[in-house]
């Protein structure tokens, strides 16, 4: 664990003015038990963790879900289940009100089969909420043009798809994420749903990705806490592959040792 | 007086303030935030805020996950 870790001491992920030593990103959702949730969480390594904002049930009390967090993780509120710019600008408000914290992850969903974003509306948002002095990073589909103008509007990283929510499809479009890391060299890109296991994890970070926001790939694991340390593990591979640049392909053969020399 | 609070009708005293109110509802007032009419209300000014007759208010926490049904309507 610690060689693994220590091959990656100080390139840290970057979120605005904020950094992180782990480059993976985790949800709060599917898990069978709080326990279970800690135990993975703490398996990942990850230092930052995503909520959601939901009304108060008024009929009876309620502990706080966020007293089953590591208190050392950055918490990062999200807007999911929002369908308009409206209903997200109002549920950022609400999060950064009861947090203390500018840091808000964007989602505007489009379509409930898909949960493709709208990201017209996630665009809106964007712009609203970074004038009033938010981190936001926005879920969005994986669209150059797209990740240019939400960085345009403020955004400190961008969020892409790469699969749908929570289908476990992998990197469908690798050509997307290659373009967007190649043209937006400067740019926070955080790959935000879609990883299925630990390999689709490490592609994401071998294309360039800056980190992987994941939650279904673990919590519906059959052993969650194996897979968060597998993802992190692979988070970890696939960065230092990226950092070292692959070879080459090449169509034919080419020998490792030396050719001449060799016994007839 | 009538409020709608997430949704739902409630009658409360007249005149109760934001503080009041969250202790008649008995939430715990760490990590919710409170929107009256749109707009969200700093903590330090709940107790000065008065509610009015048919005041909206959506009282939030934070829960495990997110993609699913709507938050706010």
């Amino acid at each position: 664990m610690s060689t693994a870790a220590s091959a990656t001491t100080g390139d840290r992920l970057a979120i605005g003015d904020r950094t992180l030593s782990s480059r993976l990103i985790i949800g709060t959702g599917k898990y069978r038990s709080y326990d279970e949730m800690k135990a993975a969480h703490r398996a990942s390594g990850a230092q930052m963790v995503t909520v959601a904002v939901r009304r108060v049930p008024l009929d009876r009390g309620v502990e706080s879900f966020l007293d089953h967090l590591d208190p050392a993780m950055q918490i990062l509120p999200n807007t999911a289940g929002c369908y308009t710019a409206a209903e997200a600008i109002r549920t950022a408000r609400l999060a950064r009100e009861a947090l203390q914290t500018d840091l808000i992850k964007l989602e505007v969903i489009g379509d409930e089969t898909t949960l493709f974003p709208d990201n017209e509306q996630t665009l809106e948002a964007a712009a609203v909420l970074a004038k009033e002095g938010f981190a936001v990073l926005p879920y969005f589909t994986d669209d150059l043009i797209m990740a240019r103008k939400l960085l345009d509007a403020g955004c400190p990283a961008v969020m892409p798809l790469a699969a749908p929510i929570g289908s476990g499809l992998g990197i469908q479009n690798p050509a997307n994420l290659r373009i967007m890391r190649e043209q937006l060299p400067e740019a926070t890109i955080i790959v935000d749903a879609g990883v299925g296991t630990a390999s689709d994890a490490a592609i994401a970070m071998e294309l360039g990705a800056d980190a992987v926001l994941m939650n279904t790939a673990i919590a519906e694991s059959q052993d969650p806490v194996k897979m968060a340390q597998a993802m992190r593990l692979a988070i970890e591979a696939g960065r230092l592959a990226y950092l070292a640049g692959r070879m080459s392909k090449r169509l034919y053969a080419s020998a490792t040792s030396p050719l001449t020399g060799v016994v007839r | 007086m009538n409020l709608r609070i997430n949704g739902e009708d409630r009658e409360v005293a007249d005149n109760v303030s934001l503080t009041e109110l969250v202790a008649q509802l008995d939430l715990t007032p760490a990590r919710i935030a409170i929107e009256l009419n749109q707009n969200v209300v700093r903590r330090a000014n709940w107790p000065s805020t008065v509610l009015k007759e048919n005041d909206e208010l959506e009282i939030v926490h934070f829960v495990g996950g997110g993609k699913g049904r709507k938050s706010l309507q």
